[in-house]
């Protein structure tokens, strides 16, 4: 079980970002997914725990190897909560353009 | 122009901005005088603020009904903790949803930008089990289902 601190935590890091966009292309090695930076396996071994602490990637074993991927759950049920938040902003904010607009119109009127 | 953004700074901050077109003292006022907040701070489509309580003064109340008009509804309280009109606005609120969330400690600024604000608003991201309660109270219906895509937020 995943806190959202944690997650936002895992998510605040450049490297641990990089490596979460690789794995949304699909499944990658450790070997796979140290390649593109110039880090240490053990380094990037390091983000990756970080990153499944915080419930956002999952591991499976095959043969030797341990492929990562994207956990979807931990993902989403913040993007839900965001979307909601952003949503229910964009909705009120439209609005206060409005109540804006008729404020100024207001005292347009006023002024007259 | 005035396209919302939303970043999380850090693991505990959401930061949001959004340009008006009106100035500072407009938008401040907007924020302040219960007349006004209870026609745009509504949320979702079809839900209206009945209560609408903003005492804007240093100590001052905070408390907002809301209703979606087929029974449901859920409230917030909150204080104010600073007022510097026309430019800073800090409160503390919560959600009773019916067991009152943690105090999300709010800080919004309206800072000129040329004949309108730029509003930047920093808030207290929610624990997991807020968000969860947050989401179930009916908050999101009218809202379809989508995800922010997870590269908007990196």
């Amino acid at each position: 079980m995943s806190s959202l601190d944690a997650t936002f935590s895992a998510l605040a890091d450049p490297t641990r970002r990089a490596i979460l966009a690789r794995l949304a292309k699909g499944e990658a090695t450790v070997m796979e997914l140290t390649e593109p930076f110039e880090m240490t396996q053990p380094a990037i071994s390091q983000h990756l725990k970080v990153l499944e602490d915080a419930g956002l990637i999952v591991r499976r074993v095959d043969g030797t190897k341990r492929p990562r991927r994207l956990a979807k759950a931990g993902i989403e049920a913040m993007d839900q909560w965001l979307a909601m938040l952003r949503k229910a902003l964009q909705k009120n904010y439209d609005r206060l353009d409005e109540v804006l607009a008729d404020m100024e119109k207001d005292k347009i009127g006023e002024t007259r | 122009m005035s396209k919302l953004t939303l970043k999380t700074e850090g693991d505990t901050h959401v930061v949001v901005t959004r340009r008006f077109a009106a100035p500072p003292e407009a938008v401040y006022r907007a924020h302040t005088d219960p007349k006004l907040v209870q026609k745009w701070m509504l949320g979702p489509e079809g839900w209206t603020m009945p209560v609408c309580i903003n005492e804007a003064r240093q100590g001052g109340k905070i408390r907002y009904e809301w209703s979606n008009g087929k029974g449901g509804g859920f409230h917030l309280t909150g204080e104010f903790l600073e007022l510097e009109p026309y430019s800073r606005i800090v409160h503390v609120e919560r959600m009773h949803l019916p067991d009152p969330t943690p105090d999300n400690h709010i800080e919004t600024r309206f800072d000129a930008d040329g004949t309108g604000t730029v509003m930047t608003m920093r808030m207290t991201l929610p624990d997991a089990q807020t968000r969860a309660a947050m989401l179930a109270t009916g908050m999101e219906s009218g809202m379809e289902a989508s995800y922010v895509r997870l590269e908007g937020m990196i």
